[in-house]
């Protein structure tokens, strides 16, 4: 005895839309929590020394980044291994960093400029040699404030 | 036997923004952009080009050399020290307890809320590096020279002011900076021989 069921349009029900904004939320905290802000492209790897004793790196806006270390593996062809500096989004040479300097106190406002800190960003395995070249041709462009960028740690 | 279309009882969602904006405003609040923290120095000024580098004329007993190898090792006034027991060195000379004539010059000085004290005034902290030391080792001498220094305006201001130094205002702060100046050469580099 077949029944023959009359074909009646079924609604599904319909979704629910509550749990919209957890989902939303979720990568949203997820990329808030995650996120820093980057200041350049590396193409050297620096991993800093580790200190004590630190003070922060205030007003950002001020502060000019020179970063030191051996260039990054995808580089190796083009420039070699041995350790390199970078400015901005390039390597350079020592004899740049004074151009560099003058170049970018230029661009600040002029009550800025006598409080441009420079910040010495190198790797932990450098060698002394080419940070005190570094810092000589800091002198000579007048970037008298330096800061040496390094992480936090315990006692020894 | 037909059965009853079920109905998916609803969640009552009005809370639902009480809650995402609680967390939003907790992390909000909690989270820092990653600061970077370092050790501040101050460089000399350039020497004009024609004058040669030369040894200022510094009474011997007022400086303190710290020397650093191509193998890390350190060399304090002479003699090679653990990095552990050169902030406790370092401490002493800039203090000079006992008036020793080896030590560090004292000047009477009348400071601003502290009153009068011997202070080792013309004391300098002279850092001497090898070109092929590692930059890990420079920063740990650094370190444990700002740390001597950070000690001893500690000690100060918790002997003077009851307080620690975070805690104090600007003039006392100052105060006890200038008790302990901080004075940390950075040396003309020089090339000290070494077999490489």
């Amino acid at each position: 005895m077949a029944q023959i069921r009359k074909k009646e349009k079924r609604e599904a029900p319909a979704l629910s839309t509550s749990s919209l904004p957890d989902i939303i939320f979720m990568p949203l905290f997820f990329f808030m929590a995650v996120t820093t802000m980057k200041e350049v492209t590396y193409k050297v790897k620096v991993t800093p020394p580790s200190a004590t004793e630190l003070q922060k790196l205030e007003n950002k806006s001020l502060v000019r980044y020179v970063y030191i270390g051996e260039p990054m593996q995808q580089f190796r062809q083009q420039v070699g291994s041995a350790t390199r500096i970078q400015l901005n989004d390039q390597f350079a040479d020592i004899a740049e960093i004074e151009s560099y300097v003058t170049l970018e106190r230029g661009s600040m406002k002029e009550e800025d400029q006598a409080l441009m800190t420079v910040s010495i960003k190198a790797d932990k395995e450098t060698r002394m040699g080419i940070i005190t070249d570094v810092k000589q041709a800091l002198r000579r462009a007048y970037a008298l404030k330096i800061i040496y960028q390094a992480g936090a740690r315990k006692e020894f | 036997m037909a059965r009853k279309k079920r109905k998916v009882s609803e969640i009552n969602a009005s809370s639902m923004a009480d809650i995402s904006f609680l967390l939003l405003i907790f992390f909000l609040v909690t989270t820092s952009m990653n600061v970077s923290t370092g050790l501040s120095r101050r460089l000399p000024p350039p020497l004009p080009p024609e004058q040669k580098p030369q040894d200022i004329d510094i009474n011997k007993r007022n400086i303190f050399v710290v020397k650093i190898n191509s193998e890390n090792r350190i060399l304090v006034q002479n003699e090679e020290l653990n990095i552990r027991d050169l902030k406790e060195k370092a401490k002493e000379f800039i203090e000079n307890k006992d008036n020793d004539p080896s030590l560090p010059v004292k000047f009477k000085i009348n400071v601003p809320l502290i009153g009068e004290v011997d202070i080792t005034k013309e004391h300098v902290i002279s850092v001497q590096n090898d070109v092929d030391t590692e930059y890990q080792a420079y920063i740990d001498v650094q370190n444990e020279l700002v740390r001597a220094y950070n000690e001893l305006r500690e000690e100060l201001s918790k002997s003077k002011f009851g307080k620690s130094f975070d805690e104090l205002n600007e003039d006392e702060q100052k105060a006890v900076q200038t008790v302990y100046p901080q004075k940390i050469s950075e040396a003309e580099p020089k090339n000290y021989g070494g077999v490489k």
